[in-house]
């Protein structure tokens, strides 16, 4: 079983060397001439003006909340999915109201109206 | 002849072990040897797919694909290869070093450690992990978090607000995908990806198609492409958050792009199409790995069509379609799917019945989805659209 830990590990290892790596080879053979025009930001050729961090729109942070209750969800699922089969009948009706509980959150959500994008 | 994998993974460790290496490291080197092979495969198939997609765009749309660079145009990925390794990187002023330089390879990595845990054979697996289903969704959550770092660090107002809708469209799409993904996992009674595989009899795309359209509409709205385009929009928000990369690090971005496309191919031929299994694939495991990668092909050709015959929607049509149908869809779905399953399986139903009514419950729940949606739209569009009093000159009041 740990052997299978140990082939992620690398794997993991060798999915990140092998794009550095990827990126790395322009550093040397890309030529490289800065110039202030060329590093400035892009916006269509126009000049930028202003402050670049605008003001943060609440609706993503709405939008962020909401996954994060149903995430949370999904990973008490997870258990529940795997072991349905060993476990007694009214196990499932257990499920259901879980599902059904949180259902009814985003329902509520839904005709309060903060899901639509303003 | 012997099963080819098993064969070379034998003339490996007995080379190895000749040389007097303890067993454990023989098979950690057997490990490091396989997880650089798959990755190299993956880059390779991913330049094969770059000039496929091409082509197959330029045949729908009514024209040739390339076809200078070579015989057919074959060529024209290794001459892209080549340009986007010569070009100069530019960062703009004002962006935060770490984060710019990281985030691709940020990108390419979750794409990547996705394919650890496939199994490709019958017993030719990397990491076959009781959790695979569960490290899937954990590590796709690190794509978002690369884009979010692109548009951050860009220094770019343009940037960070097309970051901001992507992230906003892809953690809104994570939901449905993890709930239908829960079907098959079910089904199996397993999250490990080896027996999901092997207990499809049949493919589970016959047991729970509702599960598979939701999948794939879910994973193709993560990929971004269209008609879920709107991360790469370019008349609308220029190029989204990788507007200020050029060169390599823009490349793979790109790379990431198709790969995950691919990838998602493969994970829809996993979770519903039996992944490796198909006529004679138990005796020789060479030919599982085939069907494997022609079932990924066909999804991701699949995913092509659809993309170059639909058009872009807009954002808030997307999160609408996302919150107000495919959630509630999905998890009536699982509550049917789950109660069926376990009450047909404490009654011991015979395995063809069992079949019929999950296929049967799958196409009721979807009827029955569309037509309520189809009815709620039909009276918003009633009260919105309902013709208003409009002035008439007079004189003309009678027409």
């Amino acid at each position: 079983m740990l052997t299978n830990w140990v082939y992620i590990g690398v794997f993991l290892i060798v999915a990140v060397v092998v794009p550095l790596v990827a990126v790395l080879i322009p550093v040397f053979i890309a030529p490289k001439k800065p110039s202030t025009r060329k590093e400035e930001i892009y916006e269509c050729g126009i000049e930028t003006k202003g402050n670049i961090r605008i003001q943060f729109k609440s609706q993503y942070y709405i939008y962020a909340l909401i996954f994060l209750i149903f995430d949370i969800e999904t990973i008490f699922l997870f258990p529940w999915a795997v072991a349905l089969g060993n476990l007694p009948l009214f196990a499932v009706v257990e499920g259901v109201i879980f599902i059904v509980i949180l259902f009814a959150g985003l329902v509520y959500a839904m005709r309060k109206g903060v899901l639509a994008w303003s | 002849m012997a099963d080819l994998i098993n064969l070379i993974e034998n003339w490996i460790s007995n080379i190895l072990l000749g040389w007097g290496l303890t067993e454990s490291l023989a098979v950690f080197i057997l490990q490091v040897l396989g997880s650089v092979l798959v990755v190299i495969v993956c880059f390779v198939i991913v330049i094969a797919l770059i000039w496929v997609e091409r082509k197959i765009a330029g045949r729908i749309q009514d024209r040739f694909g390339p076809n200078r660079a070579g015989p057919y145009g074959i060529f024209q990925s290794f001459a892209d290869i080549i340009k986007i390794f010569t070009k100069e990187y530019i960062s703009p002023v004002g962006a935060e070093k770490g984060l710019f330089n990281i985030a691709p390879v940020l990108a390419m990595f979750s794409v990547l450690a996705i394919w650890a845990v496939f199994p490709f054979a019958i017993n030719v697996v990397g990491g076959d992990i009781h959790v695979g289903v569960l490290y899937i969704v954990a590590i796709g959550a690190f794509g978002i978090l690369a884009i979010l770092m692109a548009g951050w660090s860009s220094n770019n107002r343009y940037a960070l607000l097309g970051a901001s809708r992507s992230v906003a469209m892809l953690i809104s799409y994570e939901i449905p995908m993890i709930i239908s993904l829960l079907v098959p996992v079910l089904l199996a009674h397993s999250m490990k990806l080896s027996v999901i595989v092997e207990a499809q009899m049949p493919w589970n795309i016959f047991v729970a198609p509702l599960a598979a359209l939701i999948f794939g509409i879910s994973s193709m709205a993560e990929v971004g492409k269209a008609p879920f385009d709107l991360l790469e929009a370019e008349s609308e928000l220029v190029a989204g958050y990788h507007t200020e990369y050029s060169g390599m690090k823009f490349g793979m971005f790109y790379v990431a792009e198709f790969l995950h496309q691919f990838t998602v191919g493969a994970l829809m031929a996993i979770f519903f199409l039996g992944g490796w299994t198909g006529p004679l694939a138990v005796r020789w495991p060479i030919l599982g790995v085939f069907y494997f990668y022609g079932k990924t092909f066909f999804i991701y050709l699949v995913i092509s069509w659809i993309r170059l015959s639909l058009p872009r929607i807009r954002i808030d049509q997307m999160l609408n379609l996302n919150w107000r149908f495919l959630i509630p869809v999905s998890f009536i779905n699982l509550i049917a799917v789950a109660i069926a399953d376990r009450v047909m399986l404490e009654f011991e139903i015979a395995r063809w019945i069992y079949v019929v009514v999950m296929f049967l419950l799958n196409m009721l729940i979807l009827v029955a989805a569309l037509t309520i949606a189809e009815r709620i739209e039909k009276a918003v569009e009633r009260v919105e659209f309902s013709p208003r009093p409009v002035a008439v000159p007079p004189g003309k009041e009678s027409k």
